[in-house]
């Protein structure tokens, strides 16, 4: 069974007077371990197809299905829950919170999950140690560089074993070679853990690394290699 | 803890917003527990003033006496009384017996209309306000002073007269005949108030029984209770033994204006508290507010990384306790410094005396808090303030996280 099921699913935004189709009965299904990119230029509808796979936003219609759990049934309460345990997250920007250091940033989803201190502070350190942020643990985001900062971001959002993790354009507001280092990490810890990676890019580069790469226009998949 | 470390952290990102919050919160608990120790004091030395000129915090009367006060209405065998107060009454509370009548003083220049207050004087010092301590020239009445009187130094002012001096007292006996008699003046006293000074003359219990041929009749009791002794049980203790020929009342009822104006004063504090606290609130609200919209991405976050709403809420009420609690701490200890320091050497108003004096007011104001109105200040801010944190924190937690990540 798919990790991710989703079918047919529609999505209008309005602005003003103005309906804006950003999906337009898009069917995808993504199976467990792939390294998968949405790809596409800007307002092709890539982060909101992330945002609906990760129960951040509802669909007009269609079906979705991830890890077992249909989100047409679920409270928003039950959403909540299935991405603390199952989905992490790494966006574009504004990834970490500002007021924790690295360490804690990383502690802070085990903490609402209810890991004991003890746990959660032998898991943080292993995960920063495993992104190349050992030394690095106390500091607090804006003493972070953009990279080290979306290097943090990947280790919270693997750091819970989930299922999957989705990454908005992570390496957007890097420069190419820390973008290319920040995609290593992530294949590196798709391959090692075996967690699934949907990211939304617009850059060939990035998609080189993806296993398949869904390529959307106008709310409408356009092409699946 | 999660929360607690959030909260500190995040009420300290902005030091300036949450130190004018913060000072706004100590400022107003303490002109709150301030202002109402004042008025507490106010109304406590407006309490003591009439209880110690001449009222006590019990009388027992003959019955009718207080409707009509003349020496008919006179307890005519007090020696019934004392056995029952012996027993009934704790250790170290005091009682006195007196007689009571409208007279006029009179000399050679002035005449005036006076209460002739016939004393024991050593049990009546203990009683109330005039006593050795009252005494500014001459001396206390002692049991020798068949003609001794003890006058006010403003009624001493009034008549032109001094310390040696004789005064005539004029008044109506038992059989309702003029009874008159001079007194030599012994002793002039200070009182709080000018009018006591001019009111009330002070003869011995014995003196007066003669001239108002009372034999050993008497106006009144008076007693005081030992600090903490309920007042009320204890009337109705003594009124239980007593027969119906006698009326027992507490300082409560026989001061009906000042009891009314005590009740009254209860409740102006707690509009007090609501009007300084509405000023406060609006000051938290506001910072809250400020505090939640900077931060709408990160509420996105949070959520995203899957907090739930109620969660938020309780981090956003964190946050205002966290402050709350800070300001209340500073605010209290501030408070309590100011009303313990005043307190000690009292608040004289003498510039204020004669206004005061109108009022009942003594002339110098102790300010006073008790742990009630500490604890209704506290909870009223606490109470209150959180109530108010919902708003920003409710607003906090119903942001929706793709709307709020896209926030700009």
């Amino acid at each position: 069974m798919a990790l991710i099921q989703i079918t047919d699913i529609n999505k209008t935004y309005t602005q003003g007077k103005i309906q804006i189709h950003a999906l337009k009965g898009v069917t995808i299904s993504i199976h467990s371990g792939g390294f998968v990119a949405l790809a596409g230029p800007s307002g092709s509808g890539k982060t909101t197809l992330l945002n609906i796979i990760g129960g951040l936003d509802t669909v007009d219609s269609g079906t979705i299905i991830v890890d077992g759990h249909e989100y047409q049934n679920m409270r928003s309460s039950q959403l909540a829950n299935l991405r603390l345990y199952k989905i992490g997250f790494v966006f574009q920007a504004y990834n970490l919170i500002p007021v924790l250091s690295a360490l804690e940033n990383v502690e802070f989803v085990m903490q609402l999950q209810g890991v004991s201190s003890k746990e959660r502070r032998s898991r943080a350190m292993k995960i920063l140690d495993e992104v190349g942020l050992a030394e690095m643990y106390h500091r607090r985001p804006h003493e972070l560089s953009g990279g080290q900062q979306q290097r943090v971001a990947v280790a919270r959002a693997i750091v819970s074993n989930p299922s999957l993790v989705l990454a908005d354009e992570p390496t957007a507001n890097l420069d190419s070679e820390t973008g290319k280092g920040l995609l290593m990490l992530m294949k590196e810890m798709n391959e090692k853990k075996n967690v699934t990676f949907v990211f939304s890019t617009h850059d060939p580069m990035v998609m080189n690394y993806a296993s398949r790469k869904i390529l959307l226009r106008d709310g409408v998949v356009v092409d699946d290699v | 803890m999660m929360y607690f470390q959030l909260a500190w952290r995040n009420i300290w990102r902005n030091p300036r917003r949450t130190t004018v919050i913060f000072i706004a919160i100590v400022m107003g608990i303490w002109i709150m527990i301030s202002m109402a120790a004042l008025m507490r004091g106010v109304a406590d030395g407006m309490v003591r003033q009439a209880i110690k000129t001449l009222t006590g915090e019990i009388q027992i009367h003959h019955q009718g006496y207080r409707n009509d006060p003349v020496v008919e209405n006179s307890i005519t065998d007090p020696s019934e009384l004392k056995p029952i107060l012996d027993q009934l009454l704790p250790q170290n509370a005091k009682w006195t017996a007196r007689v009571r009548v409208n007279a006029i003083a009179s000399n050679a220049r002035h005449s005036s209309g006076v209460t002739l207050v016939g004393i024991d004087p050593l049990s009546e010092e203990q009683v109330s306000f005039i006593g050795k301590k009252a005494i500014i020239e001459g001396k206390f009445l002692d049991s020798q002073d068949t003609h001794g009187i003890i006058l006010g130094k403003a009624l001493v002012e009034k008549f032109e007269t001094r310390l040696g001096n004789k005064i005539v007292m004029m008044t109506q006996n038992t059989q309702k005949e003029i009874a008159s008699r001079a007194f030599r003046i012994v002793g002039i006293f200070k009182a709080d108030m000018a009018d006591t000074e001019k009111n009330f003359v002070f003869i011995n219990l014995p003196e007066a029984q003669k001239m108002l041929q009372l034999d050993r009749g008497i106006s009144e009791i008076a007693l005081i209770l030992p600090k903490g002794h309920a007042i009320a049980d204890m009337a109705a203790q003594i009124k239980s033994r007593l027969s119906s020929s006698y009326e027992v009342h507490t300082w409560r009822e026989l001061l009906h204006a000042l009891s009314a104006y005590l009740k009254m004063f209860d409740k102006s504090m707690q509009l007090w508290y609501m009007a300084v606290f509405i000023a406060m609130g609006f000051g938290i609200v506001n910072t809250m507010l400020m505090a939640v919209f900077e931060r709408i991405r990160e509420f996105g976050l949070l959520k995203a990384l899957g907090m739930k709403s109620v969660s938020i809420l309780w981090q956003v009420l964190c946050e205002s306790c966290l402050i709350l609690v800070m300001g209340m701490g500073l605010g209290n200890f501030l408070s309590v410094l100011t009303v313990y320091v005043f307190n000690q050497k009292g608040i004289d108003l003498a510039f204020l005396a004669k206004g005061a004096e109108f009022v009942g007011m003594s002339r110098i104001i102790y300010p006073n808090i008790g742990w009630d109105d500490l604890l209704i200040v506290n909870l009223t801010v606490w109470g209150l303030g959180m109530v108010i944190s919902l708003y920003p924190a409710l607003k906090a937690a119903r942001f929706s996280p793709v709307k709020a990540m896209s926030y700009y």
